[in-house]
């Protein structure tokens, strides 16, 4: 479903990822792990389109993605994913809001109430309920990951992007959390990409673990190369050997 | 304890409030009292007395010239100029504000223009704004504009900009366009931020209004006391600085209590002006 090929990065030069080309399918359950700098949130916006490839290209199926956010990408990150001004409910409400009236940004009628049912069904679902016409000001870390990904489902999107979406949370809440999105990760059939720093939690939810690290350094120029690909792993331990490039990480640190 | 860990309970914290205003209070008295006593015509340090009094005439007796109630009329005509001032800058900052901060092409067309426009000290402007509207309500008002605008502008522009951009692009992953995200995700989260550039813009605003109203008017409150500063009139003077004291104060709450009334989500982390 998804094609990279070829996708590098670089700030003002400086390159951070380089060389990546995979291929995913749909509905796959993708975890994202490596150290901390190497480039996995620039991935991620990369995959979002808030940020353009300095080279290589992304296909959904074949057709190159918009380089802006689109309705077919959801997302959820660590902070600031909720809007404070508005309540539970309505924050669910604004993607049809949207939809139904480009002036007023505002839904009426049918497609309100159909947005209503919609978003009452996933308040419910999300445990929100009891909550939904408090402001995100009101609610605990967790519920208000909850609401993100409540939100973000509610343009039903192709695929969801999680980055780093429970780093903030406590363990026992993260348990439930991760209860809850592996249920809506099977209801809705999405392809998901999660960022995660937790390397058990990536093995715990992912169907295939993406770790990104350098392998190329130059001791004389840190900066010299960026990050890829290291391993490509399904969950039963086999690898996606097709996707790793095929020269050994030791034989060039040297 | 260490004096930073020391807090104040309620009824104490008014009592320490009370204080410097109790010492200024007593010290004039004194003043005034002193210099009264060796000369009762003295016009320097009115005596309290003689200040109400005053007051209560200007506020109660039609004056002889005009017929009207000089209180009231100066004040409504100076709080008129305010709110038209006011208003129009804090409806520019918007206009001008919110495109700046949000659309890198606008910003890019007026940052630097804006920017250079509020270093051109406002009351520069006032003779020009004479020459060329003339010395009516138009140049009073049109130099609180100028006095405030740039600057709520910039602050808007601020404010928009520093939105967390992840909550730009969530907008627009749920399907937003530019429209709509002004509209549904900028707006909402600027009123209260817009209510405290209006209440900013209000210090400078009292300075520009008083100013006009001193150069040219017939009525207004700046009028009213640089007038009757050629009768040494400290009677009626401080009162009036006072009742503008009071008035910008009022002003000033009823903003912040408004802006907690309409944006209850914006004061919810507790805290605040
Ligand atoms: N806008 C930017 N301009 C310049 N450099 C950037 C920018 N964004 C990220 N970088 C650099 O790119 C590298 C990767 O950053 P990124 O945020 O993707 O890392 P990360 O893997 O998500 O790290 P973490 O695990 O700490 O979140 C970092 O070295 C960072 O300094
Ligand atoms: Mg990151």
């Amino acid at each position: 479903m998804l094609t990279i090929r070829n996708l590098e990065k670089d700030y003002g030069g400086v390159p951070v990822l380089e060389r990546i080309s995979l291929d995913i399918k749909e509905g796959c359950f993708c975890g994202i792990v490596g150290p901390s700098g190497c480039g996995k949130s620039t991935f991620l916006r990369i995959l979002l389109g808030q940020e353009a490839p300095s080279r290589g290209e992304l296909l959904l199926d074949g057709v190159p993605l918009p380089n802006e956010p689109s309705t077919e990408r959801g997302i959820v990150f660590q902070r600031y994913s909720v809007f404070p001004h508005l309540t539970a409910r309505e924050n669910l409400l604004l993607a049809h809001d949207f939809e139904g009236s480009p002036f007023l940004g505002r839904a009426f009628g049918t497609r309100r109430r159909e947005a209503e049912r919609m978003a009452d069904q996933l308040l419910d679902r999300t445990g929100l309920d009891p909550a939904r016409d408090r402001y995100p000001a009101q609610l605990s870390g967790g519920m208000q990951q909850r609401l993100a990904i409540a939100q973000a489902l509610m343009k039903r999107p192709r695929m969801l992007l999680l980055d780093e979406p429970f780093g903030a949370l406590d363990p026992g809440v993260r348990l439930e959390m991760h209860d809850l999105l592996l249920e809506l990760w099977r209801e809705h059939g999405m392809t998901v990409f999660m960022v995660t720093h937790d390397i058990s939690e990536a093995f715990k939810l992912s169907t295939r673990v993406l770790t990104f690290d350098k392998v190329r350094t130059d001791p004389q120029f840190p900066d010299a190369y960026g990050a890829t690909v290291t391993y490509d792993l399904s969950v039963d331990g086999t690898a996606f050997p097709d996707n790793i490039e095929k020269d050994d990480p030791n034989a060039e640190a040297g | 304890m260490r004096l930073i860990n020391q807090k104040v309970s309620r009824p104490a914290g008014f009592l320490l409030a009370a204080i410097p205003f109790a010492i200024v209070i007593i010290a004039y008295v004194s003043a005034s009292g002193a210099r009264l006593a060796v000369n009762p015509s003295d016009k320097l340090l009115p005596s309290f007395a003689s200040m109400a009094e005053a007051f209560w005439r200007m506020a109660t007796q039609p004056d002889r010239r005009s017929g009207s109630l000089l209180l009231w009329a100066d004040t409504a005509a100076s709080l008129a100029r305010l709110a038209l001032g006011i208003g129009i800058s804090a409806l520019l900052a918007l206009l001008l504000g919110v495109p700046i901060g949000l659309i890198p092409k606008i910003r890019g067309l007026l940052n630097a223009f804006i920017a250079t426009f509020s270093l051109i000290p406002p009351i520069t402007v006032l003779p020009i704004l004479f020459i060329a509207v003339g010395l009516g309500e138009a140049s009073k008002i049109a130099l609180i504009i100028i006095g405030t605008a740039p600057v709520m502008t910039r602050a808007i522009a601020l404010a928009v900009s520093e939105l967390p951009v992840e909550l730009l692009v969530k907008a627009q992953t749920l399907g937003a366009s530019t429209w709509q995200i002004i509209l549904r995700v900028v707006l909402p989260q600027i009123w209260p931020k817009l209510v405290v550039a209006i209440r900013l813009g209000l210090v400078p605003a009292w300075i520009f209004l008083i100013s006009a109203e001193a150069i040219a008017s017939t009525e207004g409150l700046g009028y009213r006391i640089f007038l009757v500063r050629r009768y040494l009139a400290m009677d009626v003077i401080l009162p009036y600085v006072a009742w503008i004291t009071l008035i910008a104060f009022l002003l000033d709450r009823a903003l912040m209590l408004s802006s907690r009334r309409f944006f209850r989500w914006a004061h919810l982390g507790g805290g605040g002006l």
